[in-house]
């Protein structure tokens, strides 16, 4: 065991505390994420939800520490209680791969079509564990087996592309468990894979998850996968968590319009035919031009002028389900109570 | 087992490439012919025999002789060891250090990108023959001046050429997935960027080279590269202008040497682009 699995009982895995990242554009510094804060259990499996642009994957790559260069992040994040925003980059090369792994989107592309698979997840292996060659590949040949890729000894010498989507994926799974990390961030994980490979895949990693008592976050924009895959959702708009709740919870009652928005918008079994989805009207605000108070206003049929003045604070929402303290749900929208949460 | 076979597949695919086996047959018949006269030539280079000069082509003088009675097929032959010295050394020097500023450029971004970029821009605005012939102004005519002059004009090349495909490299998934990894750039830029722009290099190597071969016989025929009495085939193309009108095959015999081995090179690294391409190894 390396020394930095060492836990710190008194610190969460994971903490986040106003988080903001700006980044480099044509126009100047721009902020994409406006005070994200959460907190992470260990074990803890926790889904961020929201529509493309709304800070999701930022988030995860701020975690990483792979923000693309420029940008500047404020707020802390602490994993294990370890600051990750004043390490340089030698002490995050350290921590990644070990300490914190992630699966991307595009299996395709995430693989490097020269090197033979088994190279590839001997990588974290090599580096963080200090792994002869021999013993690296019998550790990939195991981690195959684990993420239960088929003929997974043939399969070692393969290159990328004799694989298949939902095979690549398994191989990227197979890398970011590699050394055993105790967060997984899992970014889109399947929405490149079709549908039957995506169950499948999102079974494996929560069992996988299950069994090494990782933490894990998962980012997607398919509320139906969450309900099975994680303990608790966040839902992210214009740069912030508007709605965090148990999944339970959530599903039970939405506070926050956009929230409802999103549930009312998503496909469902048994709708009368030619039924039309329901839309959120308007779009994603203007990341130049942030509006100064609620980033869902102008879209928001309950809209007040109230909400145009200034951000919102979280709010709580009173749970009779309630079992745990850290069980709450939180929403960013002081006029929840009169909209008449959907349930 | 498994690799011969890939090897087997893969030179019968190379062959099958009309172009790329055209232009590997013509730098092999070069690469046979600079080490054969390594040991041996039909008569020895530098042996001056004036009663038989401007011989024509004969059994004894296969490309007969030159104004001083020199074996003309012996001087190609010898010939051919300048032109492989040359392009070697000159694309060594390119590669050797453009590659590895291109690389440093891509990795870093921002302001080193920059210097390195605009550096080879000054480089590159000078046109090679010029600065060579400015660098041998200033330290003398001699093969060691014109080979130094070439590679230092193939550094920008490779420079750029790499940069710009090391951006294209790291922009792919598979570099965040490396540092996802806790790769350091470094690590990344050795084991990932690096083979993935190879196949780029290895064509332009080819290019430069003969690139390379021209630019040492331009320099000769102006006097500049290769010093009597080394043989080379610029010079000879210098010397045989004298007597163009006497005997112009003179100066047929080293034209046709450097077009050939341009010929070959550029046949090879066109044919090396296809079969190096995956995507286009199927439609070949």
């Amino acid at each position: 065991m390396s020394t930095h699995s060492a836990t710190h009982p008194t610190h969460p895995l994971l903490s986040i505390r106003n988080l903001r990242v700006a980044l480099p554009t044509s126009r100047g510094q721009v902020e994409a994420l406006r005070g994200v804060s959460f907190e992470m259990q260990r074990g803890q499996t926790l889904g961020l939800i929201g529509e493309s642009g709304c800070g999701k994957s930022l988030t995860a790559l701020a975690i990483m520490g792979l923000l693309p260069n420029g940008a500047t992040v404020s707020g802390s994040i602490a994993l294990n209680g370890t600051e990750l925003t004043a390490l340089d980059d030698d002490g995050l090369c350290k921590l990644r791969g070990a300490r914190m792994a992630m699966i991307f989107q595009e299996p395709m592309t995430a693989l490097n079509p020269l090197h033979p698979i088994w190279k590839q997840i001997a990588e974290p292996l090599q580096l963080h564990q200090v792994m002869d060659l021999v013993s690296a590949k019998a550790r990939a040949l195991e981690l195959l087996e684990r993420v239960q890729l088929p003929r997974a000894r043939e399969r070692l010498d393969n290159y990328p592309h004799q694989l298949s989507g939902g095979q690549r994926q398994r191989v990227m799974i197979s890398m970011a468990l590699a050394c055993k990390p105790d967060i997984l961030i899992a970014d889109e994980p399947t929405t490149a894979l079709d549908v039957t490979v995506q169950k499948e895949v999102l079974g494996l990693i929560r069992q996988l998850v299950a069994e090494d008592g990782m933490g894990l976050l998962l980012i997607s924009h398919d509320l139906g996968l969450m309900r099975d895959q994680v303990q608790r959702v966040m839902v992210m708009y214009g740069g912030t968590v508007v709605e965090s709740a148990p999944t339970e919870a959530l599903f039970g009652m939405r506070a926050h319009p956009y929230t409802q928005g999103l549930f009312a918008a998503r496909p469902q079994l048994g709708l009368k035919r030619g039924t039309r989805l329901q839309t959120i009207a308007g779009n994603v605000p203007d990341i130049f031009n942030w509006p100064s108070g609620c980033a869902f206003a102008d879209r928001c049929s309950y809209v007040k002028d109230s909400c145009r003045q200034a951000l919102p604070q979280l709010e709580l929402v009173p749970d009779a389900h309630k079992t745990r303290p850290d069980d709450s749900h939180w929403v960013r929208c002081p006029h929840w109570q009169k909209l008449g949460a959907s349930v | 087992m498994k690799a011969e076979q890939t090897f087997t597949q893969h030179a019968q695919r190379a062959f099958k490439h009309r172009s790329f086996a055209a232009g590997a047959v013509i730098v092999l018949l070069l690469v046979i012919s600079a080490a054969v006269s390594l040991f041996w030539t039909p008569y020895p280079v530098a042996d001056i025999d004036i009663p038989n000069k401007l011989a024509a082509a004969s059994a004894q003088h296969w490309f007969g002789t030159d104004s001083l009675g020199r074996d003309i097929a012996s001087l190609l032959l010898v010939g051919s060891q300048n032109s492989l010295l040359v392009g070697f050394i000159a694309v060594g020097i390119g590669v050797g250090l453009g590659v590895p500023l291109g690389l440093w450029a891509s990795a870093q971004r921002g302001w080193v990108e920059e210097v390195v970029m605009r550096a080879a821009d000054f480089t590159f605005a000078f046109p090679a023959l010029l600065s060579a012939i400015l660098l041998t102004a200033i330290y003398g005519p001699g093969l060691v001046v014109s080979i130094t002059a070439i590679g230092i004009f193939n550094i920008p090349v490779f420079a750029r050429i790499t940069r710009a495909a090391a951006n294209a490299v790291w922009s792919r998934d598979f570099t965040l997935a490396a540092k996802a990894a806790g790769k350091s750039k470094w690590a990344i830029t050795w084991e990932h960027v690096l083979p993935n722009v190879a196949s780029v290099l290895i064509v332009q190597a080819t290019v430069q080279f003969a690139i390379a071969i021209l630019a040492e016989a331009a320099l000769s025929y102006l006097g500049l590269g290769t010093q009597p009495p080394n043989p080379s085939w610029g010079r000879m193309l210098n010397e045989a202008q004298s007597q163009m009108f006497q005997a112009p095959m003179l100066a047929v015999y080293p034209g046709i040497a450097i077009a050939l081995a341009v010929l070959g090179l550029n046949l090879m690294g066109d044919g090396l682009r296809d079969l190096l391409d995956p995507r286009l190894a199927r439609t070949r």
